[in-house]
């Protein structure tokens, strides 16, 4: 019997695609879990359609689940990949171009016929499978449709049921192609279909057949050996954006003491937040599902009057229904965070697909002089990090504050050393118990030295007061309309806002030195791209720097300061030069711009050929 | 330490709940009664006045809540039902009041308004109707009658007003009453009920702008026109009108008549009983909406139209949090944070 060769490699990048019936997103992150709990580190990329069942075969119908692991530091999801699983012609079709030359396909014979040929859009007659398309690479061919039905014949299933474990037996076959324990996957599967045992059993069964299939039929070449990655010592577990940012609220709510309100309307790609935390009643959280955006935020800012800690979630479109209110919960000054996971836009534009141009809206996407604090988190678990950080700001400074994440981080996964509660830093939450002024007057608008006003709780005896979106006069929030009543809140307004720069941590650089010819400025889910791509060029003897920034508005105090050291800055964005043009605004540097709008993350081998091509361009 | 005294409870009068902001509506503006009504009223309902919150939308009657020394918040236009929901889910222990206007409620914030009402959380809601924009000044709104001319409509208005009633039942409100700013007890009634109703209890008031649409519902007012052309219906009672109580409504089949009880020779006792329970009763009721100047119109109903007993969104929400940490207890953060699947790096 032949025996596939062993090989020992770093990492891996594998690439699922079927139709998006054909569960490729299920076994992609049982597939990634594994790999996880094995101890690599890793990076995952979901992407979807748009549409929720497209016609079968056809390139709209598309889904794509792509996991990056290995032994070794894993930054971003892969530019390229190693193995492909081209579950029809359609998956070939799109996914082809990105696999590595000499890389692995397992493609189903089942979704290559005619008709499934004819869907993808290949020329009359093509058989792509065997036409020489795929000369270059290492074609495993297998009926696994057919395979699948012979796994569970006399299983009792019908025949939609077994159609439905097909992504079961690929599953197998990869465990057996990486080398991997199936343990893992068979608890999920007990545990998910727990009330369903003759499901239970055909899952794990095909997913059997799937690796003795791999073990038994003699026609692959090569098994893959991953080591233990070589991360910092402690315990681990892998989450995904949208997770990591609820349960940072989750925190933020037991460590301030507040209860935590989430009024939110199901939007892509940030609909998760409100999926996740709506399983967390047992720790007080009210979860509401409002009748659209602006009932959402409104919602949030009465739980906001009322002591909550209150919060909405949204995308893009979102955002621009919910101005008004930010405008209002901002001249009210109370806490509220509000969650962008941005997607492409402008208008419906990109609903499952990444971009970062909601930072211009974030900023000044409101009447009037509105300013507000947003943050930008980086990766899936900083996610977590930046919500819990969101709430510390709304809360100790009774403002709103923006969350910018989006589609690419908050689906995306990462292992992550997760912290102990005791890690946990803390959020000082008081509520004036009495009259602030003389005499026993009430003053709501009187501020303290971070020109904060204090927080009254309805209920509190004695401090019956009215808040309102009319301009207000200094102190006593009385409404006013005195023409230097109005400078005066307004420029009060925005000192508050810069005053919190005194309050968050300062500019640090990721990697490089100080006075590097290049700094790269990135700022939320460009991060990883930019991390490796600037350690790869670092380690070819090149001089470049990589500073990151998580607080977008105000920016850390010290951020013109270590800007001003390096030779030239360049700023990758998924936008068409927003952060760009902040820092030109404020700094007057003539940084340059590196910009992708494809829906797309920057991949590592475009941003270090930017990086090599800027230090050349003297 | 607080120099600020609050009487305990029981022992307000009205000035309690005055604020120390001028009221600034126009003067003749019946805006003042219901302001006055509500601070009449609140004495009586036995409640701390800390434990008040008022919230408003944009439009004239949404300045109510600065003048009310309760807590308040003034908020965007249209979404006070949307604000009071967050409030009042959140915190189920205050009064919460929402006092808007027929633009504010039914135009710009009519999604909200009707998803409030299926909800069903338990908040006080005032729609002061005037049938006219004044704020902005005069425009029609949508309860003015087709062919109202207004700035925006010199050649007179195209849409079919909203009948709130008919709307609000549509939408499953659990408690309607009509009442109106010239008979302060009527109000207060009406005010107390809906207070009392545990639910999203609406009252429209119909209100007199003077100074844009002046005497829109004097015929249903002033005391020559009142008996002939409302009707007041109480739980129980039979429905009669007219200056001498000579009228009454009979329903011959689903079709409600007017019968004059003298001359017809029928017993009181045969008209239509008012019944707050009865939807199918309330919503023929809620169509007593015919043009005053129509000939033998049926006349427009004051009073509790319908009252259903469901439960709040807010117990819902809040009975959700408690059985779950009962069943559950509270999940140590530790443990949210490891989630079920962890690995070690040694």
């Amino acid at each position: 019997m032949q025996t596939a060769e062993l090989k020992d490699v770093d990492s891996v990048v594998v690439r699922f695609a079927g139709d998006s019936g054909d569960g490729m997103q299920l076994t992609g992150t049982q597939f990634t879990d594994t790999a996880a709990f094995l101890g690599k580190d890793l990076a995952t990329f979901p992407e979807f359609p748009a549409e929720i069942r497209a016609p079968a075969g056809t390139l709209a119908g598309l889904s794509g689940f792509q996991v990056h692991f290995g032994s070794k530091e894993i930054f971003t999801p892969g530019d390229t990949y190693d193995v492909l699983i081209a579950m029809n012609a359609a998956a070939l079709k799109v996914d082809l171009a990105n696999l590595k030359k000499g890389g692995i396909v397992i493609a189903n014979i089942a979704g290559f016929d005619a008709k499934n040929i004819k869907l993808a859009e290949y020329p009359d007659g093509s058989k792509p499978l065997e036409d020489g398309t795929l000369d270059n690479y290492t074609v495993y061919k297998m009926d696994v449709t057919k395979m699948t039905k012979l796994a569970l014949e006399g299983s009792g299933l019908g025949n939609k049921d077994i159609e439905r474990s097909k992504n079961m037996f690929v599953l197998g076959l990869l465990y057996w192609m990486f080398d991997k324990s199936m343990d893992y996957t068979i608890t999920f599967i007990n545990e998910k279909f727990g009330k369903k045992p003759d499901i239970a059993a055909a899952n794990i069964k095909t997913m059997k057949a799937g690796y003795n299939y791999g073990d038994t039929a003699e026609i692959f070449t090569t098994r893959f050996r991953i080591g233990q990655a070589d991360m910092p010592k402690g315990t681990y577990r892998n989450i995904m954006g949208n997770q990591a940012t609820a349960i940072g609220f989750v925190c933020a709510s037991q460590k301030s003491g507040l209860p935590l309100y989430l009024g939110s309307y199901p939007i892509t790609p940030a609909s998760d937040i409100l999926h996740e935390l709506s399983k967390y009643k047992n720790m007080g959280v009210k979860t509401f599902q409002a009748e659209d955006e602006i009932a959402a935020i409104t919602s949030s800012i009465g739980a906001a009057f009322g002591g909550s800690l209150a919060i909405t979630t949204t995308s893009g479109p979102g955002v621009a229904l919910k101005g008004e209110a930010l405008g209002l919960a901002m001249i009210l000054e109370i806490p509220l965070v509000l969650v962008d996971v941005q997607r492409g836009g402008p208008s419906t534009g990109l609903p499952t697909k990444t971009e970062q141009s909601d930072l211009m809206i974030a900023m000044f996407g409101r009447h009037g002089e509105s300013p507000l604090p947003i943050l930008a988190a980086a990766t899936p678990s900083d996610c977590f990090n930046m919500a819990f950080e969101a709430s510390r700001i709304a809360i100790e400074h009774m403002t709103p504050v923006v969350l910018l994440t989006d589609g690419y981080i908050a689906n995306g996964s990462e292992p992550w050393k997760f912290p102990k509660e005791s890690d946990l830093g803390e959020i000082k939450v008081s509520f004036l118990q009495e009259p602030n002024g003389p005499n026993g007057k009430l003053l709501p608008y009187k501020r303290d030295e971070k020109l904060v006003r204090p927080w009254i709780r309805p209920g509190t005896k004695g401090l019956m007061h009215r808040i309102g979106g009319l301009e207000k006069q200094d102190e006593t929030g009385n409404v006013n309309y005195e023409a230097k009543n109005h400078e005066f809140m307004t420029k009060v307004r925005q000192a508050k806002v810069d005053k919190l720069a005194d309050y968050i941590p300062l500019q640090t650089i990721e990697t490089g030195k100080e006075d590097a010819d290049l700094c790269i400025l990135g700022w939320g889910s460009t991060f990883g791209a930019i991390k490796a791509a600037v350690i790869d060029v670092n380690a070819a003897g090149n001089n470049v720097a990589h500073v990151h920034l998580r607080y977008m508005n105000p920016f850390p105090k010290n951020l013109g300061e270590v800007l001003s050291k390096f030779k030239r800055i360049l700023i990758p964005e998924m936008n068409n030069r927003q952060l760009a043009r902040l820092i030109r605004d404020k700094f007057l540097f003539p940084a340059e711009s590196f910009n992708k709008i494809q829906g797309l993350p920057f991949s590592t081998e475009e941003m270090k050929a930017k990086i090599l091509e800027t230090l050349n361009k003297k | 330490m607080s120099t600020v005294t609050t009487p305990t409870n029981g022992t307000y009068t009205s000035k309690d709940f005055v604020s120390n902001q001028d009221v600034k509506w126009c003067p003749g503006c019946g805006d003042y009664s219901i302001l006055k009504q509500v601070q009449n009223v609140f004495p009586d309902l036995g409640i701390p006045k800390e434990q008040f919150a008022f919230v408003a939308g944009i439009g004239c009657s949404s300045r109510f809540p600065y003048y009310m020394d309760t807590y308040g918040v003034h908020s965007i236009h249209g979404r006070a039902f949307a604000v009071a929901t967050g409030l009042k889910a959140t915190r189920p222990d205050l009064s919460v009041w929402v006092v808007t206007g027929d633009g504010d409620a039914l135009s710009i914030g009519g999604n909200h308004f009707i998803h409030m009402l299926r909800r069903n959380p338990d908040l006080n809601v005032l729609l002061f109707n005037n049938e006219i924009y004044g704020l902005t000044k005069g425009q029609y709104s949508p309860t003015s009658p087709t062919g109202t001319v207004t700035k925006s409509t010199p050649f007179g208005s195209l849409d079919e007003p909203f009948n709130p009633a008919e709307l609000a039942l549509g939408a499953k409100s659990t408690f309607f009453a009509r009442t109106m700013d010239r008979d302060p007890k009527h109000m207060q009634v009406v005010l107390k009920r809906a207070h009392a109703h545990k639910g999203t209890s609406l009252i429209e008031i119909y209100q007199n702008c003077n100074v844009f649409n002046d005497g829109a519902f004097f015929i249903y007012s002033e005391k020559e026109t009142k008996k002939s052309h409302g009707i007041f219906v109480e739980h129980g009672k039979p429905l009669v009108f007219g200056t001498n109580e000579e009228f009454g409504i009979r329903m011959e089949g689903f079709k409600p008549v007017i019968v004059n009880i003298a001359e017809s020779g029928i017993s009181v006792n045969d008209l239509w009983i008012h019944d707050e329970r009865d939807k199918t009763k309330a919503s023929i009721l809620a169509r007593f909406f015919m043009d005053p100047k129509t000939p033998g119109h049926l006349p427009r109903p004051f009073g509790v139209f319908y009252v259903e007993d469901r439960r709040t969104l807010d117990d819902q929400m809040e009975d959700q949090v408690k059985e779950l940490q009962a069943k559950k207890g509270k999940t140590p953060l530790d443990k949210i944070l490891s989630g079920d699947k962890t690995w070690v790096i040694n």
